[in-house]
């Protein structure tokens, strides 16, 4: 996993950190608001591989939570493939983040931390000749795209695989990485040729 | 108010018709080639009198004239306010950017229903204001009978953080009977011909240029409304547009939005710093998908939260409507 791909979500912690100190500075009793435990729970996706958990649960009892249940979903799938797995912990609030961090220094994907999601979805249509241009390469370059991946689609092809067909796409990008998912799919359909039409994103209409 | 009207189409005839109700008075019409302008007598108490409407609209209907005057003779004539409703241009938006500096040269103001000043020479308008005792204002420009640049003025540019819509209603008619009928683009363009919703050649309103350029003069106003000294602003022209319209949109692709409870409408945006218009997936049944020729107007503010205008974006009347009320703004 790469920094950049990090960089949004840290961010995103940060600036929530941030908003906490003005009370925490303000405790009358002089402690520490940062101080107090609390139950937190992170969604991850691991990869289908032995070991895999073990590796996931190692940054959270390193950085000092305190594991309380872990939920392995093994009959479910992402959509990227994976295994789902809820894991509650007590940590205080700069532990939680330290954990957050340090799980995603592993490589581990977490989907959701906290109340803060980390995937966010997006519908879109593409249309022209879609198989012609091999759509599966189509898709495939969108999962290559390391903001998104593809959830689902639907074809519809009236005329034959020859004419203009359409697809729905629908996108589960990474936290605020829609926009970058949405342009990645604009350059593609540029590439071959093809219309995208997307969502008013941040707009509920 | 005396009222020259310049452009004796759908909206300037109309524009001469209702000008009495609003208290206003005509006293000069110029088509391209032919005018008419009052003499100015024949008041019972001496007073000067306008140019009789009905004469004027019947003997465009009748003759293809709208006066025996030259159309010189009305950009001359002794009037307050200039209506500008010429057919728009693009590039040097001639002659409509002409007329209304005649009027801002005399010290005279001007309206306009014809969007190529506001959105090819926002800069150069605002200096020939600045020059003037006279002012521009141009509500009819953008969405016909929505008060989109009044409403954006009285909140304030500066914050306004962006204004989007549906401005184009034969557009809009297209993708929705695409949508309700399972009909293709080309099946659904003749008949919106037949109904005289679209034109003969409907380019300028399904490759996007007509919302583009009502977004283009929204971005003026939210950029030049934003700042204190007109040489911070950015000025916005068409080029400065991403554009992309709804001609090759297939049934299909709007069908497979439908399975999803979504449809498409050719949605144009305008912040301080860009313009963008492109058909967007919208939910079904949200405020944006307006139905038919019906516009649609969404202003997203710093601190109210966000407005939707919607009605007519077209028409004589209703656009003519819009002149009027610019008129008594300037009273």
């Amino acid at each position: 996993m790469s920094d950049r791909r990090d960089g949004a979500p840290e961010a995103a912690l940060d600036a929530e950190a941030g908003v906490d100190e003005p009370d925490s500075g303000a405790s009358p009793d002089g402690g520490h608001a940062s101080t107090a435990v609390s139950t937190h729970t992170v969604r991850l996706e691991l990869v289908d591989e032995p070991g895999q958990l073990l590796a996931a649960l190692h940054p959270i009892a390193d950085n000092g939570g305190n594991l309380l249940s872990i939920y392995h979903e093994r009959g479910n799938k992402t959509p990227r493939g994976r295994i789902p797995v809820e894991v509650d912990f007590e940590a205080t609030p700069d532990r939680f983040e330290e954990i957050v961090d340090a799980l995603r220094s592993e490589g581990v994907n977490v989907m959701q931390a906290g109340t803060e999601r980390y995937a966010e979805e997006v519908t879109l249509l593409l249309f022209g000749h879609l198989i012609d241009t091999d759509l599966s390469d189509t898709l495939s370059s969108i999962e290559a795209c390391e903001s998104a991946s593809v959830a689902d689609v639907s074809l519809a092809a009236p005329q034959g695989t020859e004419e203009v067909s359409s697809a729905r796409l629908r996108l589960e990008a990474r936290a605020g990485e829609t926009d970058a998912a949405l342009a990645a799919v604009r350059d593609l359909a540029a590439e071959k040729d093809l219309r995208v039409v997307e969502p008013l994103t941040g707009v509920e209409a | 108010m005396r009222l020259a009207v310049i452009g004796a189409g759908a909206v300037g005839r109309s524009v001469v018709e209702l000008a009495g109700e609003h208290g206003h008075e005509v006293v000069a019409v110029a088509d391209s080639s032919t005018a008419i302008v009052a003499d100015g007598t024949g008041g019972s108490g001496g007073e000067a009198v306008g140019v009789d409407p009905d004469a004027v609209v019947a003997r465009k209907a009748e003759r293809g004239i709208v006066g025996d005057d030259d159309p010189a003779d009305a950009l001359a004539a002794d009037y307050d306010v200039l209506v500008e409703a010429t057919p728009t241009t693009l590039g040097d938006a001639e002659p409509g950017f002409s007329h209304v500096t005649t009027a801002l040269e005399r010290d005279r103001h001007a309206v306009l229903a014809n969007k190529g000043p506001v959105a090819e020479r926002y800069g150069d308008l605002r200096a020939a204001v600045g020059d003037s005792d006279g002012q521009t204002r141009f509500e009819a420009t953008v969405g016909g009978a929505i008060p989109a640049v009044s409403t954006v003025e009285d909140i304030e540019p500066g914050h306004v953080t962006a204004v989007r819509g549906v401005l184009n209603g034969t557009a809009n008619f297209i993708l929705t009977r695409m949508a309700a009928e399972g009909l293709d683009y080309d099946h659904v363009l003749a008949e919106a011909q037949d109904l005289g919703v679209a034109e003969a050649d409907p380019s300028f309103d399904v490759d996007g240029t007509d919302a583009a350029l009502k977004c283009v003069i929204l971005a003026n106003v939210l950029s030049f409304g934003a700042v204190d000294d007109p040489a911070d602003a950015r000025e916005f022209t068409l080029e400065d547009a991403d554009v992309s319209g709804i001609r090759d949109v297939p049934g299909s692709a709007l069908r497979l939005a439908a399975e999803d409870g979504r449809t498409v409408r050719l949605i144009g945006e305008a912040t301080g710093e860009t313009v963008r218009v492109a058909p967007r997936l919208v939910p079904e049944n949200g405020t944006l998908a307006v139905s038919g020729t019906q516009n649609i107007v969404q202003i997203e503010t710093s601190h109210a939260g966000r407005l939707n205008i919607s009605g007519r974006g077209a028409g004589g009347p209703e656009t003519a409507s819009a002149v009027l009320g610019d008129v008594g703004r300037l009273e």
